[in-house]
């Protein structure tokens, strides 16, 4: 089945503006939606040199990306894409 | 409260671009333009009136980013950049640590009970029967409490059974362990008691407009970095605060311009073993009980507010004195930042010679941020000293406690007491305890709930951090398989100061700190 790639930026930018707490967004998880989810460990996206990506913290679900992130945000676009693989399969 | 909110983020924002102003061609126009850049006209994103109320409270946080008190202005013109230029010039960090931005505060309401509109104006009224003063009248048929009238005595909250009496408080207020924020009665907006104030930050965490600041010695240490000595002591919760690894971490610092990094995780050993042979002697000489002295919030408490509890501080100096003492012995002229989760760690190092700056992690991620270093690129130190389980232990509530255990002669008498954050229930138990009677024989006090990991200056999840530290602290070696030897145990002078040096500390650092220390 195909999954909802998650990555997290934790270049110290994104990580000092709130990144550390989003990386707890597992917890957060539907359970039985933990599967359809793969969540990648990143390096620095190098979204925050251009200020026209909106603010770090930066997260990247599949091609979207979440500017700004919280948990909620980061939940969202995860539900979102999740309801698109599911109406493609 | 959430601690990662829109509050805290936007101050960690303007220490990340007062740091990264620092590295630019031109620090002062880019100084001057913070308000600007981050309110930019036609914004849409005002937190208050307007965006130009915004951009006045930004150049306030700016100040304090800088290291200025908000309320030492004298001239609402004077620049960004021209206190920028003061704090290079500065010698010395600027006391007291905390300010408040009154530009920023909110002044909250009194705190104080009302109806709200889910009153129903029910038949029983069990609010009016319940009130000893009076103080509720019915007015359009839903209840309203008179202030001139109320105590704030809260039965009638109680007694709703609609709950439609609330209770608001001032957030930073309520916060406060030891009162010392009030409302000054002419503005309305809360000023701090310097005379009072235990340094803990707990009112800067809490406050929902982050009209609290501490004052930033970030700037004078990136100043002093040049000089190109300067020895980061890196506090035992550092773990997980900051991305990558601590290897990772510690060649970012010296990437950033610290000469050589040691870990205040070895001062604590020597706290532990300390601090278990004065528990021992002391019980043995008929004292109660003792109490730890590493919180340097929890010290500030004892002196301003349980002067009953001094004789039972131990006398024990804390992991930074011992890791700062002997940088100095080492390296005499070298820099000392401690780099730590704590505001009240700068009141200790105020009145520690040995101690020349203190940053918080927070301060650090911003002065990486300015510095465009990116932890998880640098490579892991190698060779380093490790320091032990129990020292690093320290950095999370109930540490102190297993790591004195761990040595204490006789540790089957250690009977522990631990006090997991300060607030005005547990100082008044621990008042009790001096003066009445003791539970335990040993007490742990952190002022913070979980321990340093948690502290205001923290930026990691307290909760991923914490299993962060588990891992490493399952990875450490236990204190007593180290050779005693490497600790040339025990000679504390009556003074508390440390009359012998370890070599150990410098094993892997620059040659030049090594010749120091064999001189010394």
């Amino acid at each position: 089945m195909k999954k909802v790639t998650v990555s997290i930026c934790t270049g110290t930018t994104c990580y000092l503006m709130g990144g550390a707490h989003l990386l707890t967004i597992n917890e957060r998880l539907d359970p039985s939606t933990l599967d359809s989810v793969e969540f990648k460990g990143a390096h620095c996206l190098g979204l925050c040199s251009n200020e026209s990506n909106g603010k770090p913290p930066f997260v990247k679900v599949n091609e979207h990306l979440v500017s700004d992130a919280t948990l909620n945000k980061v939940l969202d676009a995860i539900r979102k894409e999740l309801k698109e693989i599911q109406h493609v399969s | 409260m959430f601690h990662d909110n829109k509050a805290v983020r936007l101050r960690k924002e303007v220490l990340a671009r007062v740091a990264r102003a620092f590295f630019t061609a031109q620090p002062d126009d880019t100084l001057n333009r913070i308000p600007l850049t981050m309110r930019p006209k036609g914004a849409k994103d005002s937190s208050r009136c307007c965006i130009y109320k915004d951009r006045v409270v930004l150049k306030y946080r700016s100040m304090a980013a800088l290291g200025f008190s908000v309320e030492s202005e004298t001239d609402e013109l004077k620049p960004v950049s021209a206190y920028f230029a003061e704090a290079l010039q500065r010698k010395t960090p600027t006391l007291p640590v905390l300010t408040v931005i009154d530009e920023a505060c909110s002044a909250c309401v009194t705190t104080c009970y009302t109806a709200t509109n889910a009153c129903k104006g029910c038949l029983a009224r069990s609010c009016e029967s319940v009130c000893p003063k009076d103080a509720i009248e019915f007015r359009n048929g839903k209840a309203w409490l008179n202030p001139d009238q109320c105590v704030n005595c809260g039965l009638c909250m109680k007694a709703c059974p609609y709950h439609a009496i609330i209770r608001i408080p001032i957030p930073c207020e309520e916060a406060c362990p030891v009162g010392a924020i009030t409302k000054d009665p002419e503005t309305g907006r809360e000023t701090i008691d310097h005379t009072k104030c235990t340094y803990c930050g707990k009112c800067l965490t809490e406050c929902p407009f982050a009209a609290i600041s501490d004052l930033s010695q970030m700037v004078d240490v990136l100043q002093r970095l040049q000089e190109g000595n300067a020895v980061a002591m890196i506090a035992p919760s550092i773990i997980g605060q900051l991305p990558g690894t601590l290897p990772q971490l510690i060649s970012a610092l010296e990437t950033l311009g610290f000469s050589s990094v040691i870990e205040v995780a070895e001062g604590a050993e020597e706290t532990t073993l300390h601090e278990s042979a004065e528990w021992a002697e002391k019980i043995s000489e008929g004292e109660r009980f003792i109490t730890t002295s590493c919180c340097p919030a929890y010290i500030e408490t004892v002196e301003k507010h349980l002067p009953e509890m001094r004789p039972f501080v131990s006398d024990t100096p804390t992991p930074m004195a011992y890791t700062a003492s002997k940088v100095r012995k080492i390296a005499p002229e070298a820099v000392t930042v401690f780099i730590g989760p704590c505001i009240a760690k700068r009141v200790e190092a105020a009145k520690n010679p040995d101690v020349d700056y203190v940053l918080t992690f927070e301060e650090l991620g911003a002065m990486l941020v300015g510095a465009d270093i990116d932890v998880f690129e640098c490579r892991e130190a190698m060779d380093r000293p490790t320091p032990s389980r129990e020292g690093r232990g320290f950095a999370a509530s109930s540490g102190v406690t297993h790591a004195v255990k761990a040595v204490a002669p006789g540790n089957a008498a250690l009977e522990p007491l631990l006090v997991n954050g300060l607030d005005t229930k547990t100082i008044r138990q621990m008042s009790l305890w001096a003066t009445k009677s003791c539970p335990g024989n040993f007490v742990e006090v952190m002022s913070c709930e979980g321990g340093c990991i948690s502290g205001p200056g923290s930026m990691g999840n307290p909760r991923l951090v914490k299993k962060q530290l588990d891992e490493l602290l399952k990875n450490s070696p236990p204190l007593r398989s180290k050779p005693i030897s490497t600790y040339r145990l025990t000679n504390i002078d009556l003074n508390g100061t440390v009359s012998r040096i370890t070599g150990e500390f410098f094993n892997e650092s620059t040659g030049t700190q090594n010749s120091r220390s064999t001189d010394a």
